[in-house]
């Protein structure tokens, strides 16, 4: 399937009859909307609160988050950036409640310090990895966009993007501009290795544990690649412990040697030791 | 756009970033409306120890609204003492979420870059080497 991405700039695909398209088809309002719910529930909002929507075209996701009720701690104000007009266009004609700004993100959110509660995006940061012109590069939209959200954002807020990246690099680079930015990431897979496999990227500001967030729901296994760094880590200790000339290295050896059919001296409560220091 | 967004709002520019004036941005030739909308007492109370108070009432003066108080209402001036919401509380409801920007220019107070507003929506979309 071709990728959006790499046919034209955001604001030159989304023109008026593809942001129609977009807007009236079913199948992507549902996806939208299981998406946006998804996000919400990663959010964890327990009172009204205020919400950047970055890349909030036609304000399919922004209309779920005006129409929390109360009991699940809504309805939330929003407020969404867009760059591509056609889609603003349709946005107005549905006529939905949150603000919406004509910007890009990639040129950073232009919000005070501690603005918001929490920022959500569906399906919009893998257009940050396209550098349109040359005075611009992937690298620095994706830093001046995380750069700018890690400031907007209250201290403890939450931020959740799913996205499409294009391939593991791409994958890699967003993460990895985040957590330069600051903040505390993990990638939420849902339905891995299908082809409806959506990611969300999960980030938390000044937040602790970034594995808390999906404490609380079911079917998700977490992989904590730090962790992974600290088995990786004993790992090399237990290397160092083996290393050339100790005990246990030598009688690794004698094994191998033993292995091959070679005559072999027993072990003993003496192998491997050091001898007696006679002077 | 609502004032409650202009609260917040601040110049795009990376060379204002640093600068104080960058914050609030000045409204020039703006036309306002009054939209209805359901009051939400829990979020303008989320919402009112992050306002600018001082950047509120400069933009009551700019636009000719009726004169804020100085000094930001408390929490406890929003609910009476049956828990129904206070006149105050509507009032910065009718203030934040009814009243909005619908044509007109944002300035920024350092660089005085406009940036414009129509149909609600304003562009904070910078030329390239501006950016």
């Amino acid at each position: 399937m071709s990728r959006p991405e790499d046919l034209l700039p955001p604001d030159l695909f989304y023109n008026d009859t593809e942001s129609r398209k977009y807007t009236t088809s079913s199948r992507i309002k549902s996806i939208q909307a299981s998406m946006t719910h998804r996000a919400l529930e990663l959010l964890d909002l327990k009172e009204p609160s205020f919400i950047l929507d970055a890349g909030c075209g036609s304000g399919l996701s922004g209309e779920i988050l005006s129409s929390i009720p109360d009991v699940e701690g809504g309805p939330h104000t929003w407020v969404g950036m867009d760059i591509s007009s056609s889609m603003l266009a349709q946005a107005l004609q549905r006529d939905v409640e949150g603000d919406m700004m004509f910007a890009d993100m990639g040129q950073g959110v232009p919000f005070r310090p501690g603005t918001f509660d929490a920022a959500i995006s569906i399906s919009a940061i893998q257009w940050l990895c396209n550098a349109d012109s040359s005075d611009v590069s992937p690298e620095g939209r994706l830093k001046r966009f995380f750069d700018s959200l890690y400031a907007s954002l209250r201290r403890g807020g939450r931020a959740v993007c799913q996205f499409y990246p294009k391939n593991p690099q791409q994958r890699a680079m967003i993460s990895n501009a985040a957590i330069k930015a600051g903040f505390g990431a993990g990638i939420l897979e849902d339905d891995p290795e299908t082809k409806n496999v959506k990611l969300y990227l999960v980030l938390t500001v000044g937040g602790g544990d970034i594995t808390g967030t999906v404490g609380g729901m079911q079917d998700v296994d977490v992989q904590d690649a730090r962790r992974r760094g600290e088995k990786q880590k004993r790992g090399w200790e237990f290397d160092a412990h083996n290393r050339k000339g100790s005990k246990a290295w030598i009688q690794r050896k004698k094994g191998q040697m033993e292995g091959k059919g070679k005559v072999v001296k027993a072990n003993s409560k003496y192998t491997g030791r050091k001898r007696r220091i006679v002077f | 756009m609502k004032l409650l967004t202009l609260n917040f709002l601040t110049c795009a520019r990376k060379t204002c970033k640093a600068t104080a004036a960058s914050f609030p941005l000045h409204c020039r030739e703006v036309e306002l409306e009054q939209v209805e909308m359901d009051p939400n007492p829990l979020f303008i109370k989320n919402m009112l120890p992050r306002l600018d108070w001082k950047a509120m009432k400069g933009l009551t003066q700019e636009l000719g609204l009726p004169q804020l108080p100085n000094e930001a209402p408390s929490e406890e001036e929003l609910q009476g003492a049956d828990g129904e919401p206070t006149q105050v509380l509507n009032d910065l409801h009718t203030l934040l979420m009814e009243t909005s920007v619908v044509s007109g220019k944002l300035v920024c107070g350092n660089c005085e870059y406009e940036y414009p507003v129509k149909d609600g929506i304003a562009s904070f979309l910078l030329p390239s080497h501006m950016v």
